[in-house]
């Protein structure tokens, strides 16, 4: 599974929604969530490693997941990118 | 006892124990260690103390102001949590045999690097999350007896070398009951943050953390700039009754908010505010303030690197103007250059920046600055009541021309069919001698003054008020910069017009009898002095002060001006 977002609020992936990113991810036990952007991939499990993908407005982001609720995963991530208003769909 | 003078910068008086704020040395060594399954367990307790105290924060921050505050805290325990961050750490103790502080502290200063090295200034400032996380767990891997301001549990002043703003937002009100620094002044950050959460200050002080241990009793006076160590007991009850005093005080101003300010003998004055942003304006609103008198329009320029469009400025203008709800709004155009700088501007350095280059003088030669700047506030004329204001005005020739400019914009947007207004009052600020000296024919062509008297005393008295070994010099009270006030003010009255000021002077309770007295229209200040203000006019006579003014204008030095001011009184 995955999706691909484009990064639309002024200040790129900041804390606050890096923050509700993880905090969902973290929420399914059963299932790995991993972003990838600029060719790099990190889990969304870790607030560093979404942090550390510099993401700044205009840039692409895809969010994968592997395991048992795959699809809950990212249904769950793609409302906290749009809900914070931090992506829209590519 | 000791008595330290600083610099008044929130008012209040706050009587309580000294609680020294000093971060503590954090200096990391590294060390060869046998016992890993040992290290790795002193790690763990330390990040679950450290997750503790933020669980403890971030709900306290939450309860006292808000969500959004707490969100920072939030994010610091992720980090805590975070496998990328942790699994290395153990697999440093583990693989390379090293104590946990070390390990900790190498693997958190790749991240801080990391951080530092982005592109993105707001992901750059991330690098202080990690650091103040960092420090929160090398504090209890080094057994260090820290407490953090944000774990205040008892009613304390804090004393402090200077408070971050980290410091400051992590303050309880309901703890700190006041704060002293050794540096900083009336405009630092701390300033600020003080005169916002309403805790009385005195900062720049120098020495006072030299001077005072934890637990002695400290009285921070913020209305007259003194911290005083070990009070005698008959101190602290004086002191006391000064608290009460300002309460009910304050809770008297209160009653003002909503009146309009007229002297005893019924003359009205406008009491109006000073700001910089549009988020200052609630403050105006709740402090009464019946206009905006000067709105610094340099931060809108500032802080970033290209100039701001004209829809950046014209959003800008238009929330002052509907904030204010018709009330009006001075709007200073841009004044920079010379000292203040713009990198991106690229400006030459020059030998003396006051005299230099800058304020109107810039934007009259970069006409196409000038000319967004005037097609943004042109546009957002029709939103409420504006009036415009051209700084460092030398020569009638230069306001002529800045007043052209603005006549050629205003036909451009007719012409495209976009709405001004005609209401537009269009005036100078008043802080170069010789504009003083004519202002008798400005006054022809201008709708208002407004006397910048910062720059106005240093430029008549030729003293820089930064330069300490000069600065004696920046005398507001003396008789040469009465003189050119009062030809100022009876210049426009002469001409109906309006003369109003909006220097640190306007708010300053001792000069406040010699410009009533003056007959000054307008009198623009910080916010929070209004209420004060209003309350200081209420009590006073213009026709008496007037009198006051012109024995004033007689005399020959400041200090005979000021001791007549407080015969007043006597």
């Amino acid at each position: 599974m995955e999706k691909t977002f484009r990064i639309i609020d002024e200040d790129g992936i900041h804390a606050r929604p890096a923050t509700a990113l993880v905090n969902t991810a973290n929420k399914f036990k059963d299932s790995e969530a991993f972003a990838e952007a600029k060719g790099k991939k990190v889990t969304l499990k870790s607030i560093l490693g979404v942090l550390s993908l510099g993401l700044e407005k205009g840039d692409s982001i895809t969010l994968t997941a592997t395991g048992g609720s795959e699809a809950e995963v990212i249904q769950a991530l793609s409302d906290v990118m749009i809900n914070e208003g931090l992506g829209e769909v590519e | 006892m000791i008595k330290i003078e600083g610099i008044a910068a929130s008012a209040g008086v706050a009587i309580a124990p000294a609680f020294k704020l000093e971060h503590p040395d954090l200096t990391v060594q590294q060390r060869s260690v046998s016992d890993v399954a040992a290290e790795v367990a002193k790690l763990n307790a330390a990040l679950d103390k450290s997750k503790a105290e933020l669980e403890a924060i971030k709900e306290r921050t939450l309860q006292e102001l808000g969500a959004k505050k707490a969100e920072i805290f939030e994010a610091h325990l992720l980090i805590l949590n975070d496998p990328e961050l942790i699994s290395p750490v153990e697999d440093m103790i583990r693989n390379e045999m090293v104590n946990a502080e070390y390990a900790l502290n190498e693997t958190a200063n790749q991240f801080i690097a990391m951080f530092e090295n982005m592109k993105s200034a707001y992901l750059q400032e991330r690098a202080a999350d990690m650091k103040d996380v960092t420090k929160r767990v090398l504090i209890h891997l080094l057994g260090l007896n820290y407490v953090n301001p944000a774990e205040i549990s008892e009613e304390v002043v804090v004393i402090a070398e200077d408070l971050t703003p980290s410091d400051t937002a992590q303050l309880n009100r309901k703890y700190v009951k006041g704060f002293t620094t050794n540096i900083g002044g009336r405009t630092s950050h701390s300033a600020i943050m003080a005169r916002s959460l309403e805790i009385p200050a005195v900062v720049g002080t120098k020495e006072v953390l030299a001077k005072v241990n934890n637990g002695d009793l400290v009285i921070v006076d913020g209305l007259d700039g003194k911290v005083i160590i070990n009070p005698t007991e008959e101190l602290v009850a004086d002191y006391r009754n000064k608290q009460e005093k300002y309460q009910l005080q304050i809770e008297e101003w209160r009653k003002l908010r909503d009146q309009a300010t007229v002297s005893s003998d019924g003359v009205h004055v406008e009491l109006a505010a000073n700001i910089g942003t549009p988020n200052d304006v609630p403050g105006v609103i709740d402090n009464g303030g019946e206009a905006v008198g000067l709105y610094r329009t340099e931060f809108l320029y500032m802080g970033r690197d290209k100039l701001p469009t004209e829809e950046i400025q014209f959003n800008a203008y238009k929330t002052v103007l509907e904030k204010m709800e018709g009330k009006p709004v001075v709007v200073r155009t841009l004044d920079i250059g010379g000292d203040k700088e713009l990198p991106y501007l690229d400006l030459p350095k020059e030998m003396n920046p006051f005299l230099g280059f800058r304020a109107v003088r810039l934007c009259l030669d970069r006409t196409d600055i000038f000319r967004t700047q005037l097609r943004a506030l042109l546009r957002a004329s029709v939103y409420g009541n504006l009036r415009i204001m051209f700084p460092m005005i030398a020569t009638l020739d230069e306001f002529r021309q800045a007043k052209a400019l603005l006549l050629e914009e205003k036909d451009k947007l007719a012409a495209e069919g976009i709405e001004v207004s005609d209401e537009i009052q269009l005036g100078i600020m008043v802080e170069i001698p010789s504009t003083a000296i004519i202002a008798d024919q400005f006054a022809k062509e201008v709708d208002f003054f407004s006397i910048g008297t910062n720059d106005l005393i240093q430029y008549t008295m030729a003293a820089d008020r930064m330069n300490e070994r000069v600065s004696y010099l920046y005398q507001p009270y003396n008789p040469a910069i009465l003189r050119l006030v009062k030809m100022v003010i009876d210049a426009a009255h002469k001409e109906g017009k309006w003369a109003g000021m909006c220097g640190e002077m306007a708010g300053d309770p001792t000069a406040i009898p010699l410009l009533l007295g003056l007959g000054l229209d307008e009198f623009s200040m910080s916010a929070t002095s209004i209420l004060p203000a209003r309350s200081q006019i209420s009590k006073l006579s213009k026709a008496d002060m007037a009198e006051l003014a012109a024995k004033a204008l007689t005399m020959q030095t400041a200090a005979q001006v000021v001791e007549l001011v407080k015969s007043i009184d006597a």
